[in-house]
């Protein structure tokens, strides 16, 4: 009995213990983030680093205008998600109430492979195949461009996005659609007005991830839309992304330097966007278990 | 795949043969970063040095001059490849922490500009090229070619290659030069990647170093005025071809022990034989540092 008692509380205290150290790995690398992005606005104003419009960071003197690569970063995110939201939501209603059972296993393994695909392969396909085919199809300048980063961000997505629908849509109470069916609604008319509806706020939670997991993302937009950093103007053109600016550019920066800074405060600020993203699902997903 | 699987091997070899090193063989380990330039070059010159010396492991990463640089100055390489001279700003920085780069000229190469096969245009002025690389020729038949528009590709801002080509072209050559590369030039994140987008591009135009020239593109001859030249070896060696420049690299001091080892290897016959087959022109009649 209480030996029992001792490793009850020895267990209690080791997961409240890994539970906590998660939560202080956060607070470290936003601390740690802060520590190194400051610096900049000591050495370069804040406003012109939020507004500026021009990212020339190894020029004489260097400009960290943030404006292109975050809009780089906005219009490759929004694409990807107008691609993968109604191809996502119709897949997990199509898994979820109409695909037979044995069908139903089969999708879902499927989705989960999809999930399991490196991104640096996409890309490669991105570079190869994706990008002449879309320069030949719109007749662009080159095939390096938003559109194709969207592509390829939109299926790196579609994964997130079907398996959180798909729960959302199922843990629905069966007595709605009784309900429904029992009034003599159709199938369609129950899943759209009724099942849907009330999973809504899982769903918007499951954009929202899929947002969030776009947005982060690095070395695809970096294999295929061009790093030109300018203030986008179409999807069809090429834009860089504050990721991929990133990546690129924190190897050749000394530690301690302005540019080294400047990166810092970008990756601040991705941080910032994911934040909010991933809270603003947190608070729909409490809405839907409601 | 072959210098993965020798490299494979030889790591191999190196783990079973630990017991019974030989003590008179230098030992130890080399960390060379820095310019995708002389990247390959590089891994060539590391393997036949392992040959010679098998308790030396030679480990060579890529990134750009400035990464090289950058590694360098935060002590995590013993040798930086560079493609651009060190900017006083890094010199400076290097001094602040106890780092005095050395610079070791070790081979000249030549920047080329490449574009797609089907592309009519055969050769270009420094000028001409100035202003498509700046955005104010914006159309391929402004300058005698078909009616496309230009697509400039760049590489990332980490390249030696970048920065040279900046301050020739951009700036041609003058050091207060204040304009930049057109904002719609794509930033490509290697020489590989440049080649690729102008086979398959035929608006699309770039620049590279030599040793990354291949048959799928057409390489344009550069030029002033009315006298042009094709980036080849002679005629980098003659310093006609425009675009030439050394290639560098750099170590914390004067280097010693195997850094030394592997440096005068580079600069031998046999060193400047193989920098030969990696596309560049070796120094002439060096002599190697002498061994103390």
């Amino acid at each position: 009995m209480f030996r029992r008692k001792i490793t009850e509380t020895v267990i209690e205290a080791g997961i409240k213990l890994s539970g906590f150290i998660c939560i202080g790995f956060v607070v470290l690398v936003f601390l740690f983030l802060l520590k190194d992005a400051l610096p900049l606005f000591r050495v370069y104003p804040a406003g012109k680093f939020l507004w500026g419009l021009k990212w020339l960071p190894v020029s004489e003197p260097p400009q960290f205008g943030m404006m292109p690569l975050l809009l780089g970063s906005v219009y490759v995110t929004v694409g990807a998600i107008f691609l993968c939201v109604p191809l996502g939501v119709g897949a997990a209603m199509f898994i979820a109430e109409v695909a037979p059972k044995s069908l139903k296993h089969v999708l879902k393994a499927l989705v989960e492979i999809l999930a399991s695909i490196p991104s640096v392969v996409l890309g490669f396909i991105g570079i190869v195949w994706l990008g002449p085919f879309l320069k030949n199809m719109f007749g662009l300048a080159t095939g390096m461009c938003g559109l194709t980063g969207s592509l390829l961000l939109a299926f790196m997505a579609l994964p997130t996005i079907i398996s959180i629908s798909e729960d959302a849509l199922v843990s629905v109470p069966r007595s709605c659609k009784e309900a429904a069916y029992g009034l003599g609604a159709t199938r369609w008319q129950t899943l759209w007005r009724i099942i849907l509806p009330s999973a809504a706020s899982g769903i918007l939670a499951a954009i929202m991830l899929g947002i969030g997991r776009v947005i982060g993302e690095t070395m695809v937009v970096m294999m295929v839309t061009g790093n030109a950093p300018v203030i986008p103007t179409s999807i069809l053109r090429p834009l860089r992304t504050l990721t991929a600016t990133i990546a690129g550019e924190m190897g050749e920066t000394v530690s301690g330097s302005e540019h080294y800074f400047a990166l810092f405060a970008v990756g601040l600020v991705l941080l910032i966007i994911t934040f909010l993203i991933n809270l603003f699902a947190d608070v729909m997903l409490r809405k839907a278990r409601r | 795949m072959k210098a993965r699987a020798a490299l494979l091997l030889f790591m191999l070899g190196a783990a079973g043969c630990g017991y019974d090193a030989d003590p008179n063989q230098p030992t130890g380990f080399i960390q060379i970063k820095g310019s995708d330039t002389l990247v390959n070059a590089e891994q060539m010159l590391a393997e036949e040095f392992m040959k010679s010396y098998p308790q030396v492991f030679v480990a060579i990463t890529g990134g750009g001059s400035g990464v090289g640089i950058a590694s360098l100055i935060n002590r995590s390489c013993d040798v930086a490849a560079a493609s651009r001279e060190m900017k006083p700003k890094e010199i400076a920085w290097a001094r602040q922490r106890g780092v005095f780069p050395k610079e070791i000229t070790v081979a000249f190469d030549g920047v080329a500009v490449i574009v797609h096969r089907n592309n009519p245009i055969e050769k270009l002025t420094l000028a001409e090229l100035h202003d498509i690389f700046t955005g104010k020729v914006a159309r391929w038949n402004a300058l005698g070619g078909k009616d496309l528009p230009i697509v400039t590709l760049s590489r990332e801002v980490s390249s030696g290659t970048y920065a040279y080509f900046k301050e020739q072209i951009i700036h041609l050559g003058r050091k207060d030069g204040a304009e930049e590369f057109s904002s719609r030039t794509l930033l490509l994140t290697s020489s590989q990647t440049i080649v690729e987008e102008v086979a398959s591009n035929e608006s699309a135009i770039g620049y590279l170093g030599m040793g990354y020239l291949s048959e799928r593109v057409k390489t344009v001859r550069i030029g002033q005025e009315d006298q042009f030249w094709p980036a080849d070896l002679a005629n980098v060696l003659s310093k006609k071809y425009p675009l030439s420049r050394p290639l560098y690299f750099y170590t914390n001091g004067e280097p010693a022990g195997v850094t030394r080892l592997f440096l005068d290897f580079t600069l031998s016959p046999q060193g400047r034989q193989l920098l030969t087959e990696a596309g560049f022109v070796p120094l002439q009649n060096h002599v190697p540092t002498k061994n103390n």
